[in-house]
Parts: structure tokens; C-alpha cells; sequence
């Protein structure tokens, strides 16, 4: 244990007015603590820069799953426990629950957020490839007021997001449209469990005589951050789905993907496996119409 | 600045006067010397430190003691019943699925949690259930035979 | 004398394990979980270079000094060194460092909070100096960083003439092996708790394998006798080989701050340190040249063993020796040429893991096999069987084959149960349309149990047994616990010999100042070498029992401890004590290599099922046989907790666990970022012994503990060879490596509609 828990002070206004004013008033300074899954990695490792916390624990209005005719809302401070639990997110955003079963194992899943994994900004992160494919939108909330934005727009580069000194991510909005769409995600990873993500893939599509009337393709770690392959969707909508199409989507891929050698893995490997998933949904429409 | 903190652990009421960031996995051992739960790896990812708060499986090397306060924390000392093992240690006994005994508390501690959701885990739902708990010396074979050993004991002996 | 070990109570009984109930309870006492009320806390300033002179060492403005101690090599008070063989490897760092993170200084406080800050507040000013960081490099030999030329140790074995074959073969197939180094992963760190008095000495508590060694290496920095040092084992979690030699230097840190802050001073690695500045698998490149004649018949084999030993030399010399010495496999071949050489490098010195030598050797041995196999075109598994070793045959080193070797019957057993044929058969047929493609293969293998040749009457291990005057036995060895069994077989073995209840029977502390010196716990030697010795210190016992203090024949428990009485009262206690006897026949030649190389061979066949992903390139083991002969099987459930442990180990070592150096420090130094097997990686592990008991061997017993790690790496690349026509030679073989591979070997599409 590197980190000196005295040299931290930890605050708990208990509202979310409480927070947002402290957020206001000393902008910068406070750090927001949800399940602090990465906060507390940093700090037992010695690396932790911040040295103020609010805790967002205990706030209602940032934890809930609530659904209406046009949209399922999930709070920020909502664990991965909760979204997997959740019967409305399974049922209308399957990607979504199966990502939140692969956020290391277990233990971490209870204590981890949504709203902790976006604002982490890892282009890694395990809930933003569905995420992207299913245009969700996030909410922000400060003392000035609240907006949203698409999520594909919230990523501004390399662990840089939308959100301003004074503002908590209050919501992620996902609208209630993707029924009917062919759905897809892999993640893959050094392990089974507990495995930071070297690529993942996520698709929604909606295909109807064998054409691409919609599609979104939402990838983790081939960019500086989560992103949709805009040009490879361009090159495959509106088209069928044969080899050829299959073959040039892969190449758009490999092409529009940017990914880096890291500690984890290589560019080239994630650029392979990123259009080999790809091509894995692909064929998987096209020979008996169900998706993964 | 040291604030008290005010919980339950293993049904007793306990409190502790520590910094707010301190590690829950710290205040058990230092603060109420239970050293039943270990470090392995100060990530969360090795699940040696595996509590049950509130009734869920947490890496207590992650949790700030902040976030303790008001809860219900169970320990692998809190398992037997003064002398009658946990039909989980009994298993884990009669299986060998404790060689070196550091991941046990972890191990014990996931595993009643999965119990307490699922009684009758299949074999897949051991191992997704012991995913975040990493063993080095029994390649988790008879780990998993402990617990669906322990399943199958009678739920109501304990 | 020969043992009739037809029917046993207790041996070869699950007995629960004896230790078992604290663990399960939380009430086992690791290092870290002692406290004391005046413990002061360590920490160790480390080289950030793998090699250079140390120019000044700077204590930054920021900290106030006055409240720690530090410790630099001038506070030594004997021999800067920690001396395993050779005495080249320093306890601290004097004015050089020869890798990146060698302990430089030592820093105490009673705050462990305050160490963070402290070491990183510490400046030190290098003149770096050219590093060597690989084999070749160090063989190359540019730079000289140890030695007169970098050579740590060498081996030269020769049997036959392998020159006068090579015109007469039939084939002639050469390959190059490569492993890498592999951390031991135990899920407790490393960790000293030290106390020092002025007129006790030095006394430490640790997470170790090996007091004895420890012992010997503190009387040798403190430059104190024999009695003021102490040296007491804790429950140990994990050691496999990463405990052995490291504790030494830990243990040496740790009395050195507890002699200057005048406390206690505990030193606890986290994670982060002990990855990054402990011990590692040797890695290695081994290359064969092998004749055969037309029918696959091994005529000569040459191999090229070549280790990276890191900084300073520590086990380099006996890891190369094992490794040397399995390196032509379980087979007979009348001429082998082998040359060994271990090489310095600026990396952190590579020391003891499960197999010590023998996995990397093994790995090679056993791709080469199939490698012969596929250019012969014969089927791998009868490649084999036409040069098993046999009963009479004689090894590489002239061994004559005295006990039963029964290979063939180990692999029919693995052949039936993995059903290997059918499933063959099957995956060739499923893998024209899936992108799954399966694969299935196998390694045989021996592993030496115990010392090589003479190694054991040098050690010249004591061991025996006392009865206390509340009746209870207890084992007296230095042989420690540490996951794989020892204190449970030990007393079962005192059990059946003294026909006492197993729950009358303890083991004594693992102090120095208790228990006599039986060895270090390494090398698979507990069961078969300490377990004989608790055997005959038994039956000795009985035996003068029954012959002068009146203990009948068919004797009960309450007559065996009155007779224990009877004889505390005349000589004032009950002890026997039983020293190594060599097995007859014994001749080893220690310049030739050639001789009897181990007392005893366990033998196995692995075979793995693996599927390979053509999307994501990633190899998993899907299905995996263990079948082995290690003699008599002493307790069923902790025989076959060591065969499954070490095979997934092995499949870490194979597909997972990669150490990532990066100017010879391990940047890789997280559980995030080294990866092991989890709980839904690891697949089925079948386990199945067959018993030829070893009459030299306590109740029967050879070595278990590293067998299961030789295996898995050859029979898993066999497999995947299998699966996809991937010859990969090289381990960890990781997803990227993988794609490589294939990417060559599949010309056009990745994958398969």
C-alpha cells in the first residue's frame, strides 16, 4: 500500500445540491468518488494525483434504472451488479448486460459504475462499444444546469471527455429502438475474467431482405478512445451482405482503425481481430438470421 | 483527519476511529485485528481480500472506509459457529481445496456468496462465481468440488 | 533393506490435511498478520539502471531524516554477500548495480505511510554502463558483466560419438526451443518480520521454504555463531521455488533495520515490488540436432542448452545442471553430445521455480519429438514409443534403468483416457468447416526427484521424531509447509510407523533453534528423502521401545506413550533422530556428468486438448490428462491437488504468462498486466496415478511436487500444431504470436466461411 490515506481528505455532503456545489465552488479540487474501483487502484499503487474526494454514494437521484415509453435511463452511480440484475436492460439492451458481466468478475462489478467507466475514459472501457451502438445519449448536471450529448461525442481524445471541471455525469439514456436489430458484442481479452479489453466489438444492424438498412459499429482500444467505425459503416449501409462487401468491410477496418502497441497487445493484432469480428457478425446474419 | 466509523461485522457492532480512506482491508486487520482476510494484490484483482458488504461480494483492498460506515460486513471469521465448521470449510476440508491457505478466506467468502444467490450452482456457475478469486496452487479443480459438495450438504446444516 | 508396504492405516489414506482446519478458519498466522507493539516498518530504495556505478546517493530536503533509519552496505557487519553456491551476489548494493531493481538502501520508520515518500525522495546518481540483456548478447560477449566472460556455469556430457552418425543417418532434424521467464505468481508476497538483540541476536519470522538457508546466510552477513541466529518459518502462502534463495536477502534486510532502529521492523513486499525485484523462472534456448535412422529410431542427439541467469549467479549452476540433464527426454539414444551454458545478463537474477531446468528442457525435447514426427510423417505417439526407455535401458549419462520404467503402460492409460485416437480422428473432420480448429497432443516426460548424483549425501539431512510429556508425537524436520502437503504426509507417516492415531501426531515448529537441519524443501525430495528418514526414526523407536522398555508386540496407544514414560525416565526425553543413507550403488561423476544421475525417476504423459479461435488467434486448453508413476501415492487428495496445480501452472507458462522487460525491469508488474489462469480459464484436469513403490523412498513415495509442471507447455504446442499445421517453438505463446504464425501458415483468408 503506496498511498498515505491522511494525506486525502473524503467528503460526503450526502445530496446531490451538496456536491454539485462543492464541485462549483472549488472547481478542480474535488474529485467525484463513486465505487472508486480505479481511484483506489491509483492510490494503493502511490499514483494518486487528486487529493480531495466527494462521495457520490448514498445519492439517489445518481442510482436508479427507470424506464418510459421512449427511453431507459440508468443513473450514473448505478453498479454493474444492478444493470445486470436489471429485467428492462436485458430485454431492450442485451450488449449492454452482457458487457456489465465482463467488468473484471464479481467483486468488482459491485462496486464499479456506468457512470465510473465512461468518465474513467479508458479506450479500453467495457460498457462503451454497446454504448455507441445503441446512440446513447449522456446527461451532465453542474450548478449552471444540465445537457445532453450524444455519448459518440463525449470522448474528446486520449482520457479527455466532454465534461467540465463543474459538472457529474448524471445519466446515461438509451433510446428504446434496437428491438428489431441484429445485435453483437465481443470482447477480447489477455483472460476469461478479469481482463482489461485488447479489442472489442460491438454491432447493431438492422438488415431487412438481406439489405443494411442501419448499422453501427462501436469498438474499444482501436482508437485513443471508444469510438464508432463511421467510414467502415458508411462502406457497408444500404449494401447486401456477400463475400465481397464482407471482405471490403473487413479492410475498411483495418483501414479506419488506429490502435497502438501497448503493454497488452499490438496494433496489428487489434486491427486483424477488430475486422475478424467484424466479419464474425457479418456471416453470422447472412448464414441462418440470428444474431450471436 | 480521523473519523469514526460505525458497523457491523460478523453480526457485532464494531467501530473504528480511522481515516476516511483508509482501506476497509485495513481497518479489519489493523483496527479489529481480523486478520482472516489478506492482501494479495492491492488491484482487486486477486480476490484475497473478498468480503461480503451489505450482502455483496467486494474487494475490500477498494473499499475506502468512508463507505463502510453503516454496513454489514461478513469475514471468513464469522463462517463457523464457535465450533462447528461452515459446511463450506467442511468440504474445502475433505476435498483439499485449501493447499496453502492464502486465497481460502476469499475463496470461502465468494463462495458463500455465490451459495447465497444460487444454491444449486452448476459447475459453470462455480467458476463464474470464482472468477475474481485467483488460486496458485490448486488449479481450482478441487476448489470447485469443495463447493458443490458444500451444495449439496443440506442447506439447513449450516 | 526392502519394505513390505502391502497394507497401510494411515499412508495412502486422505487424510484431512493437518493444518488445514487454522486455514479454513482465518486463524493461520502469515507474516504479515504478526504484529508487535514497537514494529517498525521497511522499505528498500532500488536501481532504477540495469548496470552503472553509483556516483552519490542524495537525501531529498522534503523528508525529515532524523526520523528514519537507513541502512547502506557500510552497516553490514560480516560479509556483504548472500551466498547459495557462489558468493557474488551482494545484500546491498556497494558503489555498482548490475540490474534494475538491485536493493541499494534500506529505510525504516514506524510509520508505514511514510516510507512511500521517503524512497522516492531519495536521489541516487548513476554512471550508467552498457547493459547486456539478452543471451546472445552476453554470449557475444562485447560487454564482460560478470566473470572473466559472462559464463556463469557450463556442462559438457558426451555419450558415444555423435559425429560418426550424422553421414549414416537416415534423417537428421534440427529445431530451436525458446522459453520465457515465468514469475511465481504465489499469492502471498514475500515478507520478513525481524527482531535483533544484543545478546539473542537476530531472530526472523518469514514467508520461506528453507530456514536453514536463511540461517546460514544471516551468520554470514551478521558474522555471528550458530546460536544467535533464528530463523522461524510462518504459514507460508505459495512458495514454488520463489522462496527459496529470496528470503535470504529479505531476511538480511530486514535484521539489518531491526539492528539499527532498535525495534522490530517488519518488511513486506506489495505486489508491485516483489514482481518486479524477485526471483523468476530462468529463461532459456535450447537447440537439438537429432539422426534417426529409417524406422524413427533415435541414433545420436545433440543439444545446445543455453539459460539467461540474470545478475548474479545464485541457482543458475544447478538449473542448468537439471535442465542439462533432461534434456534428451525419456528416450534411449546411444550417442548425445550436450553442451550447456548458463549466461550473466543485467536482469534481475533468475532463480528456483517448480521444474528448475527441467520445463524449458522438456519443452524443447518434446516439440523436437513432434517436430521428427511430422518430417518423418509417423504419428508423434508411436515416435515415442519406439524410443521409450525401458527396464536395463541406460540414459544420456550411462543410469542404468534398475527400477521399473513403465512408460507404455502410462501412455496407453493416457491414450484411452483422452481417447486420443477418436478424437484425432474428429477434429481433423470438424476442422474443414469450423474456425474453431481443435487439436489434441502429448508430452512424455520423466522428472529426477531429489538432488542430482551426490547432491543428498552433501547435504547430509537429520531428521526424526520426539514425544512431549502431554503424548503427542511430533516431526522434527526443517522441511516447511507451504500449500503442497508436507506436514500432513510427514505425520501420516510418523502415524502409520508408530501405529498411533494421525490426530496424535504434530509437527514441531519450523525454528531453527527446534528442529534439526533435513534439508532445504525443494527439488521433490520431501516425500521420498525426509519421509524415509521420519520412517526409520520411527521404527527405530518402537524397535528399542519393544527390545529394553517393555512395549509389547500388539501394543495399544496408552502402552505406546507408557513406554514412552519409561524411557523419558531414563535418558530425560524421547527423541530419535535418523541420518541420509544413500541408496547402494550410488556412483556419480561429477566432471563427466555421468553416473547416476537421481536416485530415483517419476515418470508421466500429459495430454492436452486445446481449441484455437482463427477470429482471435487465442489458444485455450479445453481438456487435460495427467497420467504418472511416482512410486507410492502417500495421500490421494493432496497427490492429485500437486498434479493439478502444477498443470495449470504449466498452462500459464504455456499460454498466459509473459514477462514483459523493458530495459531489464519488469514493466508488466501488476496482477492486471501478468496474467494467470482464472477460475474459468482452467479446464478439466483429469489425474491418474499407477504404483511402483520405491524402496529407498519414504513408505514407497519419489518425488510429485515439480513433475506436473514439465508437461503441459510441449503437450499444449503439440496440441495447437495439431489443430492448426503451426509449428510455434517458442512460449508464452500468446494471441499476437499466434496470429503471426498463422497469418504465414493460412495463405489466404484469416477465416473460414
Amino acid at each position: 500500500m503506496r498511498g498515505n490515506p491522511a494525506t486525502h481528505q473524503f467528503a460526503a455532503p450526502g445530496s446531490l445540491e451538496a456536491v454539485l456545489s462543492l464541485l462549483a465552488s472549488e472547481a478542480g479540487e474535488w474529485m467525484p468518488f463513486a465505487g472508486g474501483t480505479e481511484i483506489m487502484v491509483a492510490h494503493a499503487a502511490g499514483r494518486l494525483r487528486a487529493s480531495k474526494f466527494v462521495s457520490l454514494c448514498g445519492i439517489p437521484d445518481l442510482r436508479f434504472i427507470s424506464t418510459n415509453e421512449s427511453e431507459l435511463s440508468i443513473g450514473a452511480a448505478t453498479t454493474f451488479s444492478e444493470i445486470r440484475k436489471s429485467d428492462s436492460v436485458a430485454r431492450d439492451f442485451p450488449l449492454l448486460s452482457r458487457a456489465s458481466s465482463w467488468i473484471g468478475a464479481i467483486a468488482n462489478q459491485s462496486r464499479a459504475t456506468l457512470g465510473g467507466n465512461l468518465v474513467n475514459a479508458s479506450p479500453a472501457a467495457d460498457s462503451s462499444p454497446a454504448l455507441l451502438v445503441y446512440d446513447a445519449e449522456i446527461e451532465m448536471i453542474s450548478v449552471r444546469g444540465r445537457r445532453r450529448i450524444p455519448y459518440s461525442c463525449f470522448h474528446l481524445g486520449y482520457k479527455r471527455t466532454a465534461l467540465a471541471p463543474d459538472e457529474l455525469l448524471l445519466a446515461v439514456h438509451l433510446p428504446r429502438r434496437f428491438t428489431g436489430h441484429k445485435q453483437y458484442l465481443r470482447k477480447v481479452g489477455t483472460r476469461r475474467a478479469m481482463a482489461i479489453s485488447k479489442v472489442a466489438l460491438a454491432v447493431t444492424a438492422l438488415i431487412e431482405d438481406n439489405l443494411i438498412r442501419e448499422i453501427r459499429i462501436g469498438a474499444a482500444s482501436l482508437a485513443a478512445f471508444p469510438t464508432r467505425l463511421r467510414r467502415t459503416e458508411d462502406a457497408l449501409l444500404g449494401g447486401a451482405i456477400t463475400s465481397e462487401t464482407i471482405a471490403a468491410a473487413q479492410a475498411a477496418v483495418m483501414c479506419e482503425a488506429s490502435p497502438i502497441d501497448d503493454i497488452r497487445s499490438t496494433a496489428n493484432y487489434r486491427r486483424r481481430v477488430g475486422a475478424n469480428l467484424l466479419n464474425e457478425f457479418l456471416r453470422s446474419t447472412a448464414s441462418d438470421g440470428s444474431s450471436t | 483527519m480521523k473519523v469514526p466509523i460505525e458497523f457491523t461485522v460478523n453480526g457485532a457492532s464494531r467501530r473504528a476511529e480511522v481515516e476516511p480512506m483508509k482501506r476497509l482491508l485495513d481497518v479489519l486487520r489493523e483496527d479489529l485485528a481480523l486478520t482472516g482476510t489478506k492482501e494479495g494484490c492491492g488491484e482487486g484483482e486477486c480476490g484475497s481480500c473478498s468480503v461480503r458488504m451489505n450482502g455483496e461480494l467486494v474487494n475490500s483492498c477498494l473499499v475506502p472506509a468512508l463507505h463502510a460506515s453503516g454496513a454489514q460486513i461478513e469475514t471468513v471469521e464469522g463462517l463457523a459457529d464457535s465450533s462447528t465448521l461452515h459446511r463450506l470449510q467442511r468440504a474445502f476440508l475433505e476435498c483439499g481445496g485449501a493447499q496453502c491457505g492464502i486465497c481460502t478466506p476469499g475463496m470461502l467468502m465468494a463462495a458463500t456468496q455465490l451459495l447465497a444467490q444460487n444454491p444449486h450452482p452448476s459447475l459453470e456457475d462455480i467458476r463464474e462465481g470464482l472468477a475474481g478469486n485467483l488460486c496458485r496452487c490448486t488449479g481450482f479443480t478441487r476448489i470447485f468440488e469443495s463447493v458443490a459438495a458444500a451444495a449439496a450438504l443440506e442447506a439447513h446444516a449450516r | 533393506m526392502t519394505v513390505e508396504h502391502a497394507k497401510t492405516r494411515v499412508v495412502g489414506s486422505a487424510a484431512p490435511r493437518k493444518e488445514g482446519v487454522n486455514k479454513l478458519l482465518g486463524r493461520a498466522r502469515y507474516v504479515d498478520d504478526l504484529t508487535r507493539p514497537d514494529l517498525w516498518h521497511g522499505a528498500t530504495v532500488r536501481s532504477a539502471i540495469p548496470r552503472g556505478l553509483i556516483r552519490a546517493i542524495r537525501f531529498g530536503s522534503s523528508i525529515d531524516w532524523s526520523e528514519f533509519v537507513i541502512v547502506t552496505a557500510a552497516d553490514i557487519p560480516g560479509a556483504n554477500h548472500i551466498q547459495l553456491i557462489f558468493a557474488d551476489q551482494p545484500c546491498l548494493a556497494d558503489g555498482r548495480v548490475n540490474h534494475c531493481d538491485e536493493a541499494i538502501l534500506l529505510l525504516a520508520h514506524p510509520d508505514k505511510h511514510k516510507l512511500r515518500e521517503a524512497v522516492d525522495a531519495v536521489q541516487i546518481d548513476y554512471e550508467p554502463l552498457p547493459a547486456v540483456l539478452s543471451i546472445e548478447d552476453s554470449e557475444q560477449a562485447k560487454e564482460i558483466v560478470w566473470g572473466s566472460d559472462n559464463l556463469l556455469k557450463s556442462f559438457a556430457l558426451d555419450k558415444g560419438d555423435v559425429d560418426a552418425v550424422w553421414s549414416k543417418a537416415a534423417h537428421i532434424v534440427e529445431g530451436e526451443y525458446r522459453t520465457g521467464a515465468q514469475e511465481h505468481l504465489y499469492i502471498e508476497n514475500n515478507g520478513v518480520l525481524a527482531e535483533y538483540d544484543a545478546e539473542d541476536g537476530v531472530t526472523v519470522w518469514g514467508s520461506l521454504q528453507c530456514p536453514f538457508y536463511v540461517h546460514r546466510s544471516l551468520l554470514a552477513v551478521f558474522n555471528l555463531p550458530s546460536d544467535k541466529v533464528r530463523v522461524i518459518q510462518t504459514e507460508t502462502g505459495g512458495a514454488f521455488g520463489g522462496k527459496e534463495d529470496y528470503p535470504s536477502t529479505l531476511a538480511a534486510h530486514a535484521a539489518l533495520l531491526a539492528m539499527k532502529a532498535g525495534h522490530p521492523v517488519k518488511l513486506i513486499y506489495d505486489r508491485a515490488e516483489d514482481l518486479a525485484a524477485t526471483t523468476k523462472r530462468h529463461p532459456s534456448r535450447i537447440r537439438h540436432r537429432t539422426a534417426l535412422d529409417a524406422e524413427g529410431r533415435l541414433l545420436a542427439m545433440d543439444i545446445d542448452v543455453a539459460t539467461d541467469g540474470g545478475a548474479y549467479s545464485t541457482l543458475s549452476s544447478t538449473v542448468l545442471s537439471r535442465a542439462t540433464l533432461h534434456s534428451p527426454g525419456p528416450y534411449v539414444c546411444p550417442n548425445v553430445r550436450i553442451r550447456s551454458h548458463a549466461w550473466a545478463t543485467n536482469t534481475v537474477p533468475y532463480g528456483a521455480f517448480r521444474g528448475f531446468g527441467a520445463p524449458q528442457a522438456i519443452f524443447a525435447i518434446e516439440r523436437h519429438m513432434d517436430e521428427i514426427a511430422a518430417m518423418l510423417q509417423m504419428d508423434p505417439v508411436e515416435l515415442r514409443r519406439r524410443n521409450f526407455l525401458h527396464d536395463g535401458d541406460t540414459t544420456a549419462t550411462e543410469q542404468r534403468m534398475r527400477e521399473p520404467v513403465i512408460l507404455d503402460k502410462l501412455l496407453d492409460r493416457a491414450l484411452d483416457e483422452s481417447q486420443f485416437y477418436a478424437k484425432r480422428a474428429q477434429f481433423l473432420e470438424e476442422n474443414k468447416i469450423s474456425t474453431v480448429k481443435r487439436g489434441i497432443g502429448l508430452a512424455a516426460f520423466y522428472h529426477g526427484s531429489g538432488f542430482t548424483g551426490s547432491g543428498e549425501r552433501y547435504l547430509n539431512s537429520l531428521a526424526g521424531i520426539d514425544v512431549t510429556t502431554d503424548d503427542e508425537v511430533r516431526v522434527l524436520v526443517s522441511s516447511t509447509e507451504f500449500g503442497q502437503g508436507t506436514n500432513t504426509i510427514l505425520t501420516q507417516i510418523a502415524a502409520e510407523t508408530l501405529n498411533v492415531d494421525y490426530s496424535a501426531v504434530m509437527m514441531a515448529p519450523a525454528d531453527t533453534h527446534v528442529v534439526p537441519n533435513s534439508g532445504p524443501t525443494v527439488a521433490s525430495r520431501t516425500a521420498m528423502v525426509v519421509g524415509r528418514l521420519i520412517e526409520r526414526s520411527g521404527r527405530q523407536l518402537v524397535t528399542l521401545l519393544q527390545a529394553e522398555y517393555g512395549l509389547s508386540q500388539d501394543y495399544t496407544r496408552a502402552e505406546f506413550f507408557a513406554a514412552c514414560n519409561r524411557l523419558r525416565e531414563e535418558r530425560g526425553e524421547v527423541v530419535s533422530l535418523c541420518r541420509y543413507e544413500a541408496p547402494p550403488n550410488i556412483f556419480w561423476d561429477d566432471n563427466k556428468y555421468r553416473g547416476e544421475a537421481y536416485p530415483a525417476f517419476a515418470w508421466s504423459i500429459h495430454v492436452a486438448q486445446v481449441a484455437v479461435d482463427t477470429a482471435t488467434y487465442s489458444a485455450e486448453v479445453e481438456d487435460f490428462w495427467a497420467v504418472q508413476e511416482v512410486g507410492r501415492v502417500l495421500n490421494p487428495v493432496l497427490a492429485g491437488g500437486q498434479i493439478e496445480g502444477g498443470v495449470a501452472q504449466g498452462i500459464g507458462y504455456a499460454l498466459y504468462e509473459k514477462v514483459v522487460l523493458q530495459n531489464g525491469h519488469m514493466a508488466n508488474n501488476q496482477m492486471t498486466n501478468y496474467i494467470m489462469p482464472t477460475a474459468q480459464d482452467v479446464p478439466p484436469i483429469h489425474v491418474f496415478f499407477e504404483e511402483v513403490p520405491f524402496s529407498h523412498g519414504g513408505f514407497g513415495a519419489k518425488g510429485i511436487g515439480e513433475l506436473p509442471h514439465d508437461g503441459p507447455a510441449p503437450a499444449i504446442l503439440n496440441a495447437i500444431r495439431n489443430a492448426t499445421g503451426a509449428a510455434c517453438n517458442s512460449i508464452p505463446l500468446l494471441p499476437e504470436d499466434l496470429l503471426t504464425k498463422l497469418v504465414t501458415t493460412i495463405s489466404t483468408e484469416e477465416t473460414v466461411a
